[in-house]
Parts: C-alpha cells; structure tokens; sequence
C-alpha cells in the first residue's frame, strides 16, 4: 500500500475511438471471420456468444453514458452477424467474405463520418475548403485530409478484391478460412500507414500490412511461384524494414522526436549534424522506396506480382501503394519541405528512373500479369511527378491517380484471374490471341482498363494523368514531364498490343476448343464494378474526384 | 540460472543517477572503457554468427551479441531495457531459436550456393562498404570532433571547454526512475502503438500456421456445396513450376 502510494498517478490518455474506428472495425471483423471459420460445427453457437457480448457491452455503454448511435449500431451489426451465420452456416468461406466485405463497407462508412466532421474545419483563410487536421492518442494518429482519402481508398480496394478472391481461390483450392481475414488484417496495416502521425507508427503499420501480404503472397503453398513470391518478398521487405528503421532511428537522433510534424520542424531548424540528417532522409527514402516500388528498389516487384494470387497481385499493387504513398508524403511533403531543396532532386531521378524503367522492361515481357507488375513500376513514377511538385496540386494529384489506379489495377487483374480460372494457367500475350471474337466482354473490359492505363484521352487514366502533369508543370518540373509522357507512349505500345492480339489476331490452331467463360457472380460484380467506377470517373465525374481530392490535400502539423 | 538472475538483480539494482555533475566523471570513464572493451567482442560475435557454418554455433554466437548488447543499454543507463534483451531475446527467443534448428535437424548442412549473378559479390562489397563509410561519416562524425563531449572521459570534456555538446535529456527521461519512465510513455503516450503490435503477434501466429501446416484435408481448401472434390494428394506428387496455376489443364 505505501508502495503503491508513493507512485504518481498516470495521466491515463483520452482515447479518440472515433480516429481508430476504421482500424478497429477491419480489425475487428478479421478477428470474427477468423473465429467463426475455426468454429467448425460450433459456428452458430460461437457467432451467438459474440452478439450477447457484443450486445451486454452497447447495452452497458448505452445505458452509463446515455447514447444511443454508437451502441445501437454495435447491437446492429452484432445481430447482423448472427443472422448471416444462422444463414450460411455451412458455407464458411461465404460467410467469410461476406463478413469481409461488409467490413471493408463499414470502414468506409465510419471513414466517410470522419470526412463529414472534420470537413470544413481548417483553421485559416481558406478554411471552408480543406478537411481539417488533427493529432490524436499522444500524436500517433493524424486525422487530416491525406489519411481519409487513402483510408477510403484501401477500403474500396479490399471491398473490390473479396469479389474477385472468392470463386478464383475455390478454383484454385487455396480458399483457407485466413484467406479474408488476412486481407483485412493487411487492409489494417494500411489503413493505419496511411493515418500514422509519428515514426513508431509508420514503422508498426508497414510491418502489420507487410506480414499480412507476405503470408497471402504465399497462399498457393503448392505453386513454386508463390513460393518463390513470398519468399522474396519477405526478405527484401524485411531488408528495407530495417532500411526504413535505421533511418527513423537517425531521425530521432537528430531531432529528439518521432512525431513527424515535429520532426519536420526541428529538421528545418537545423545547423549541427546536417550529415545525420541527409543520411536518415536517404535512408528514409530507400525504405519507402521499397513500399513503393521506385525504381532502383523495384527489383522483387515483377516477381511477387506474378507469382502472388492474382487477385492479391491487384490488391498489393493498389491499396499497398496507395498508404505507403500516403505515409511518404505525410513525412516528405508534409513535414520535411522546408528541405525540400535536399530531397526533390532525388526523387525527380528516381521518378524519371522509375517511368522509362518500367515502360521499356514491360515492353519485353511476354507473360501478361509480369507485363502488368513492370507497369504498376512506371505508375509508380508517375505519382512521384505529383509527389516532388511539393504543394497541394501536387499532392491532390497523387490522392486522384492512386484512387483511380486502384481501380484500373484491379480491374486487370481481375480480368486476368477470370481467364486463368478458365485456362488453368498464367496468360501469355499469346493466350489472348483473338479472346475479343470469342468472348466479347471481358476482351472489351480487359481493354478498357489496359486503355485508361495508357491514359488515352476519355478515359479514368487520362484525368489521373492529366492531374499529376498539371502540378509537375505548375511546379517547374516540365523536363520530368516530357520524360513521362515519353514513358506513357512506351507504355502505350505494349498495352495496345496486348488490345491487337485481343481483337485483330486469329484464335491460334488447336485452342479453339476451350471452354465458354463461365465468369461467377462475384468476379463479374468485381470487374463490372471496377469498369462502371472507371467511365464515371474518365467522362462525366472527373471534377467530382479531382474537387474531393484537393479539399484533401492536408497534412496534419 | 542463478547468475542470469543476479546479473538482473545487479543490474536493475543500479539507482537512476541523482546527481548528474558528479556522476559523469565517474560514469564517463567506465562507459569509455566498457564500450571498448564489448563493442570488439559485439562485432565480432555478430560477423561469427553470420560466417559460421553450423547453425547452432550462428546462433550461439547471437546470445553473446545479445548479451553485450544489453551491457551497453545497461551502460547508458536503460536498466529496464538491458533486463528485458537479456530475459526477451537472449532467453526466450534464443531458446525458440534453438529448439526450432533442432527440429530441423542442425548436421543437415545445405549446400551454399555460390553467387550466380557474375560481379555481384564484388559489387555487394563495393556498394556495402561505400553505404558503410558515408553512415560512418555522417551518424558517428559529428561525435566524434573536439567540440562533442557525449560519453567521452572527463578530460576531454575538460579540454572541449565551453564549446562542447554535452549529452542531454538522461536525468529528465529517468527522473522517476527507469522502470517507471518507460511505463509511462508505454501507457500514455505509445498506448496505441503498444496496441497494434498485439495485431502484428496475431498476424504472425495465423501465418505460421498457414504457412507451416504440412499436410491438408481438402475440404479445408474449398467452399463447395457439399461436393466432394478429388483428394489433393495426386495433385501434390506432381511437379509443378512453370505455369503459374498447379492444376491439370484437363481436369
């Protein structure tokens, strides 16, 4: 007792739920779709078990606190998973995807109740324009513009990729009961990359996210090239985890903090060790370029992306890219751009790197999902243009290209796993020879989504492209823009071939008894979704995004 | 046993510095001469670890990097950190490291590769060595100038005179003691991080059960209405590798 006495209290922190409920919901339901598959016969009783808890903790809430919203919608969703179990309770992966879906579905929604909130609030000038900003839970979480938009597009990536997942994995006989919890788990560690105020949080999220797509990378255990994948993903990814830490170690030598707005400004007043500084931005820089796939750091990308289940290689390519963008720039664009003379040279050659890298090995590339991993490579480079024009067109423009990328990437991937669910093998270019006579639809989606990677004009790429071009050129950086538009002509070549041996080539002798497509209900809603999204977004919504994506463009300080 | 347990006591013994004029004459000397004396042997144990051929010798050889390492966090005053390497890693992980090469069988000897890309390891050298020197030159180079006094003995902090950069922010970070500055940043300020790493352990449980599992029933990999699908054994014998889905075209 005199012990306990002499010990100061704990200032116990006031926990902000409202900024961590996307995490907690994606958590959440992984944690349930994990518990009901391992349920076995006992999944009823089990799912039981979970609404009376669920249901005695808002009732209690409900009635101590004397609100009724959140426990309501808690008891909702409670008895909303009991009811689906009592439906499919002997289709556990259905019910698994289900329950992932809806759980992509609610992250959006409670992102989207962010969004509401904080909209309008900046304090400023133009105030009524931006999302607002805000550091919580001892500054480890930032609630700004950058954050929500990324958080929602993770979700939409995830609430795309369930569809696509489920009759491929059953085909593939690599439908475990982790598959949709794994996803969730990853969709996780991004959503949490993505709003991250401080280094420690930057460092933990990669990890989480990272874990997760390793494990799916590897999930055809029986494929050598899924082995292949996960392996080399996990080492190279654990390589540059340690880049990546090495470098925040260095800033927090240099500054005396991890939060990264603080960081920033400490860096910006600095004299003493400059030597400390330029490394741990290097090492910063190589750490993310990993997560991001930039050019010198690309080499594991065409590998994993071909080996990976295909519906995975889409999500990774989109959604990874889309949080490890957003922490990137929280912490370059955000917080280091008073130094920005130190660092935007860099990424202006790694950009130009990354754009003809990725172009003109794509261009050689015979087997079509490695094609497409060469091209995730060289939009990587294109985002950069928007990233090292360091202001908000800048930084709107990578929010807009990294949402409809999403889409375009998913997309093809989907597109791609429905023809190897019929083929039974990867595609080559050579495979899709004259699929546009026999098979119309999916031959006239798949060029869809290889056009707006092009960025032909009418098209989702083309807005995307056009925003990220309008703030290199209003930054100065035309000469980075001349190199991209010479990669996207490169680029064009190879993905308008694949489109010729689609519609103009004949049916190669001896395939032409192949099975009719038998696409699912869930591939087709995927792509048909993905497709709907992309021709809003490329003719009649572009200024919607783009209007969303500029109130966005806010860093949390 | 007993000696890890009194190396503990000892070292958890150790009160936070009271008076921090007076404790740097006499810790700045024992810090000078312990981190000369262990940093050799830290090196040393981490490159055996990595050259060494027979797996349990490697990991050995990580308990002795394990342990100097917690002599420096113990140096820099981080007791609770030093307890912890030592009870964590060289204890706990170091013992799942052991058991897990047993499992495996440590005289099963892989054969190492030479490296198949011609000039890589030339390269590897070039490229390690240059990344080496430039953080060499820019992490430990500032501290090592006349005008740093950081963990130097007392009389070149005397020669520094009053341009030197002392050390800063020990006596604040283990004012109520070290145990209880790092609860408090744990429970406070890093709560939601702490948090998440419990995701993270999730995460790695569930991959090394899917992962790890040898043997599967079929029925486990599908969601079939009740249909029973052909036993994945036949499947399994096959050789696959080329074509990027394990199944037969003509199934």
């Amino acid at each position: 007792m005199t012990l306990l006495a002499q010990i100061p209290p704990l200032q116990i922190p006031d926990i902000a739920w409202s900024a961590i409920s996307p995490e907690l919901v994606l958590f959440g339901v992984g944690i349930l779709a994990l518990l009901l598959d391992t349920a076995g016969p006992q999944r009823l009783q089990a799912s039981f078990l979970v609404f009376g808890f669920a249901a005695a903790g808002a009732g209690y809430i409900a009635l101590s606190t004397e609100q009724s919203v959140l426990p309501g919608l808690v008891g909702l969703a409670a008895l909303g998973q009991f009811a689906l179990t009592a439906i499919w309770r002997d289709r556990p992966r259905l019910l698994s995807a289900l329950l992932a879906a809806l759980g992509f579905a609610g992250a959006i929604g409670v992102t989207t109740w962010q969004w509401g909130a904080y909209s309008g609030r900046l304090v400023g000038a133009d105030a009524a324009t931006f999302v607002g900003t805000d550091s919580l839970l001892g500054g480890m979480v930032a609630v700004d513009g950058v954050a929500l938009f990324t958080r929602v597009t993770v979700c939409l990536a995830g609430l795309v990729t369930v569809p696509l997942s489920f009759a491929y994995a059953e085909e593939r006989r690599i439908h475990r009961g982790e598959y949709y919890p794994l996803l969730l788990f990853a969709a996780t560690g991004m959503t949490l990359l993505a709003s991250s105020a401080d280094f420690i949080m930057v460092f933990i999220a990669i990890e989480v996210l990272s874990l997760s797509l390793y494990i799916l990378a590897g999930f055809a255990k029986r494929d050598l090239n899924s082995q292949e994948a996960a392996l080399k993903y996990f080492l190279l990814g654990a390589f540059s985890s340690a880049l990546l830490l090495y470098g925040i170690a260095l800033v927090y030598g240099v500054t005396g903090s991890t939060n990264i707005a603080e960081a920033g400004r400490a860096f910006s007043s600095l004299d003493a060790p400059q030597g400390m500084a330029v490394a741990a931005m290097a090492l910063l820089i190589v750490g993310f370029g990993f997560k991001t796939a930039i050019v010198p750091f690309h080499m594991w990308t065409p590998d994993v992306y071909q080996g990976a289940p295909t519906p995975i290689t889409g999500f990774m390519a989109a959604a990874t890219k889309a949080a490890a963008f957003a922490a990137f720039l929280r912490v370059f664009v955000g917080a280091f751009a008073p130094l920005q003379w130190s660092w935007t040279p860099v990424l202006w050659v790694l950009a130009a790197l990354t754009m003809l890298a990725g172009a003109i090995l794509a261009v050689v590339q015979n087997d079509v999902k490695r094609m497409l991993g060469y091209s995730a490579v060289a939009h990587a480079g294109y985002v950069l243009i928007g990233f090292v024009a360091v202001n908000r067109a800048g930084v709107s423009g990578v929010l807009v290209y990294l949402l409809i990328y999403t889409f375009m990437s998913l997309g093809s991937f989907g597109v791609l796993a429905l023809l190897e669910r019929r083929n039974h093998k990867a595609m080559a270019i050579d495979d899709l020879r004259g699929l546009g006579r026999r098979d119309p639809v999916p031959a006239g989606m798949l060029a869809l989504f290889l056009l707006s990677l092009a960025g032909i004009p009418g098209t989702a790429g083309f807005v995307a492209k056009f925003a990220v071009f309008r703030a290199g050129i209003e930054a100065g950086h035309a000469a980075l823009v001349v190199i991209a538009v010479v990669s996207s002509v490169i680029a064009a070549f190879f993905y308008i071939r694949v489109i010729v041996a689609m519609f103009m080539e004949d049916v190669p002798e001896g395939v032409a008894a192949e099975a009719p497509l038998a696409p699912s209900t869930g591939m087709s809603a995927g792509i048909a979704f993905s497709a709907a999204v992309m021709v809003a977004f490329g003719t009649v919504l572009p200024f919607l995004l783009v209007d969303l994506a500029d109130q966005a463009a806010t860093f949390v300080s | 046993m007993v000696a890890l347990a009194t190396a503990v006591g000892a070292v958890l013994a150790q009160t936070p510095v009271a008076d921090p004029a007076g404790a740097a004459a006499s810790t700045g000397a024992a810090e000078f001469w312990v981190f000369w004396i262990l940093a050799p042997l830290s090196l040393a144990a981490a490159v055996s670890m990595v050259v060494l051929r027979n797996p349990v010798h490697a990991a050995l050889m990580l308990v002795v990097n394990f342990f100097t390492i917690a002599m420096f966090y113990a140096v820099l005053e981080a007791q609770f950190l030093a307890a912890v390497q030592i009870i964590v890693y060289a204890g706990a992980i170091m013992v799942l490291f052991l058991f897990v090469l047993m499992l495996l069988g440590v005289d099963r000897e892989l054969p190492t590769r030479v490296a198949q890309i011609r000039g890589q390891q030339p390269a590897a050298l070039l490229l390690g060595a240059l990344l080496f020197a430039a953080l060499a030159v820019g992490v430990a180079g500032p501290f090592l100038g006349a005008d740093s006094a950081c963990n130097a003995p007392p009389d070149a902090v005397a020669a520094a005179g009053a341009d030197a950069q002392p050390c800063v922010g020990l006596a604040a970070a283990n004012e109520e003691g070290n145990v209880r500055g790092v609860a408090r940043l744990l429970f406070t300020d890093y709560v939601w991080p702490f948090e998440v790493t419990s995701v993270l352990l999730v995460i790695a449980a569930i991959g090394a059960m899917v992962l790890g599992r040898r043997t599967e029933r079929p029925e486990d990999l599908v969601d079939g209405r009740g249909v029973r699908k052909e036993p994945l054994r036949a499947r399994a014998a096959r050789p696959t590798g080329s074509t990027a889905l394990d199944r037969e075209a003509a199934e």
